[in-house]
């Protein structure tokens, strides 16, 4: 590739199509579509769009969403609902958590 | 934003059982409707289920409206209009009996569906493992099965109906707690919320669990109340593991991968229940009990699932009936103030109920029978029986 192209690609590269959630692949240009469209809240996005759902459970993305949502809305970060955050606190094992399991009447 | 003061109808709710009706008010032909949600939409149960689908049920009426879903649900998007994908998901619930007389049951339930034309099958061990392969049911006595039945993504579901409620004109006001009721002798004349008032003749009560609340505020008794269900997901992982829905009500439990890879599984509350307090207090929390119940569930059912990690739990309540069935339609007291209520499988009915419920608001009659569904049934003592449900 020449030099030029590349200096050309690096500048074309927007911010909008920066991957906000890395474990859902989910773009900058999307949240923003749908914070445009009213879905304001970090809990509104997770439901539609699925980030923070993912093995790392909005570790990543979190603050960058509350501030793009702030940014977009004028609301500062401090009155937005930050949204839930779920257990447990690290992914584990299926085999793990049932280890105990004695099957009781529950099969 | 500006507040209008009057509409043609409010619903309260924005689940998917508000969000359906609502839009179907306006589509089929009120003026101007409104949706008032004291949270966000989808927050409530609706956002929080396992979004599963089925015709597989044990009485005739649920059989007739549970097919009517199954064929919305495979149109949603062109049927609204919006450019969102459901992210449907059809390869049948597989459910296990584990006693004679749960197959003796089934065997009821399959012909019944199979005289109205749902064309479900019962199955034996080696037919089951064709479909759910890798699965541990060798203590199962039969299974059944219907290939239509299925699940889909239900937060999108619910916004694509947002979407379309909103792209007809539905006005959604989200953060805007219903309060109280205007009432003029027997007729309902408007909702009183924490933004203000709004003048209406006609209220769709579409609380879903809290619909017993909501119809406290207007002094009516309605027999709904919420039961924390928890459910669980794990990481996505290679398509396969548990490619149908794999059900069985007793014992309770359900699990079924997504196409985007991650198992969901879940129960109901009477076999972890101990020392973890009431199921009705509208508290959503998780607990570990829960967890550690499901985790042997999946563990003994799906071995190969067995290394997969949880990544998050939850709960939601399951808008509760006496007999489990729909509370819908109007009250006897209080004239406008109309209701629908699943009875705990709202994701499903929502799209039908909705429909049905604005056609009898707007019409008078409906398409599809759902007068039975009236909560006077209960003053006059009678219980609808569905065998099929946990
Ligand atoms: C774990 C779990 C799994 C489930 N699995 C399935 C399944 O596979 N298939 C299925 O069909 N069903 C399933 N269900 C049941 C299903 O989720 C519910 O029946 C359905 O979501 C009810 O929808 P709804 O619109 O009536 O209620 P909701 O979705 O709860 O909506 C009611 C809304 O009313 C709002 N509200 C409450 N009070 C007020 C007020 N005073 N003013 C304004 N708004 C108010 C709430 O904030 C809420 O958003 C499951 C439920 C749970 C908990």
């Amino acid at each position: 590739m020449a030099n030029g192209e590349t200096e050309n690609d690096l500048r074309g590269l927007n911010e909008d199509d920066s991957i906000v959630c890395r474990c859902e692949e989910v773009a900058m240009s999307e949240v923003r579509k749908w914070i445009a469209g009213g879905y304001d809240t970090p809990d509104e996005l997770k439901r539609l769009l699925r980030v923070g759902m993912g093995p790392c459970q909005g570790r990543g993305c979190r603050e960058i969403i509350l501030r793009e949502i702030s940014s977009m809305t004028g609301v500062p970060v401090s009155e937005i609902p930050p949204g839930r955050i779920r257990p447990p606190a690290k992914p584990v094992k299926i085999s793990l958590v049932a280890r105990d399991y004695t099957g009781g009447d529950g099969r | 934003m500006s507040w209008k003061k009057t509409a043609d109808a409010v619903v309260v709710g924005g689940g998917m059982m508000g969000m359906a009706t609502a839009y179907y008010l306006k589509k089929i032909g009120l003026k101007d409707v409104a949706l008032v949600e004291k949270n966000t939409p989808a927050s409530g149960s609706t956002g929080r289920c396992a979004a599963s689908f089925r015709a597989q049920w044990g009485g005739a009426l649920n059989i007739t409206l549970g097919k009517a879903c199954i064929d919305r649900f495979e149109h949603l998007a062109e049927h609204l209009g919006v450019d969102m994908d459901i992210q449907l998901y059809q390869n049948g619930y597989l459910l296990v009996a584990y006693t004679e007389r749960q197959f003796e049951q089934f065997k009821k339930n399959v012909e019944l569906q199979n005289s109205m034309g749902v064309t479900s099958k019962l199955l034996n061990h080696s037919e089951a493992l064709e479909i759910c392969p890798g699965i541990e049911v060798s203590d199962a006595v039969g299974f059944s099965y219907y290939k239509r039945d299925g699940h889909a993504d239900p937060m999108i579901t619910n916004f694509a109906y947002c979407e379309a409620a909103r792209g007809i004109g539905v006005r959604i006001e989200k953060f805007t707690g219903v309060v109280g009721f205007k009432v003029d002798c027997d007729s309902v004349r408007g909702v009183v919320t924490d933004r203000g008032p709004i003048d209406t003749d006609t209220v769709v009560n579409a609380a879903g669990p809290w619909a017993g609340r909501v119809g406290a505020l207007a002094g009516l008794n309605i027999p709904v109340k919420g039961e924390r269900h928890e459910l669980m997901v794990t990481e996505p992982v290679d398509w396969g593991v548990c490619p149908t829905m794999l059900m069985s009500f007793e014992p309770d439990y359900y699990m079924f991968q997504r196409p985007h890879g991650s198992i969901l599984a879940g129960c109901g509350p009477s076999r972890y229940r101990r020392e973890a307090g009431p199921f009705d207090d509208y508290q959503m929390g998780a607990s570990w009990n829960f967890m550690e119940h499901m985790a042997g569930h999946v563990n003994k059912l799906i071995p190969r699932a067995r290394g997969v990690r949880i990544v998050r739990q939850w709960s939601g309540m399951y808008d509760i009936t006496p007999d489990l069935q729909p509370v819908i339609g109007e009250s006897d007291e209080l004239k406008g103030f109309w209701v629908n209520v699943s009875g705990a499988r709202g994701f499903m009915f929502g799209p039908v109920a909705g429909e049905m419920v604005a056609e009898k608001i707007v019409n008078g009659h409906t398409s599809l029978p759902i007068d039975e569904f009236h909560w006077r049934r209960y003053a006059e003592g009678r219980f609808l029986v569905e065998p099929s449900v946990a």
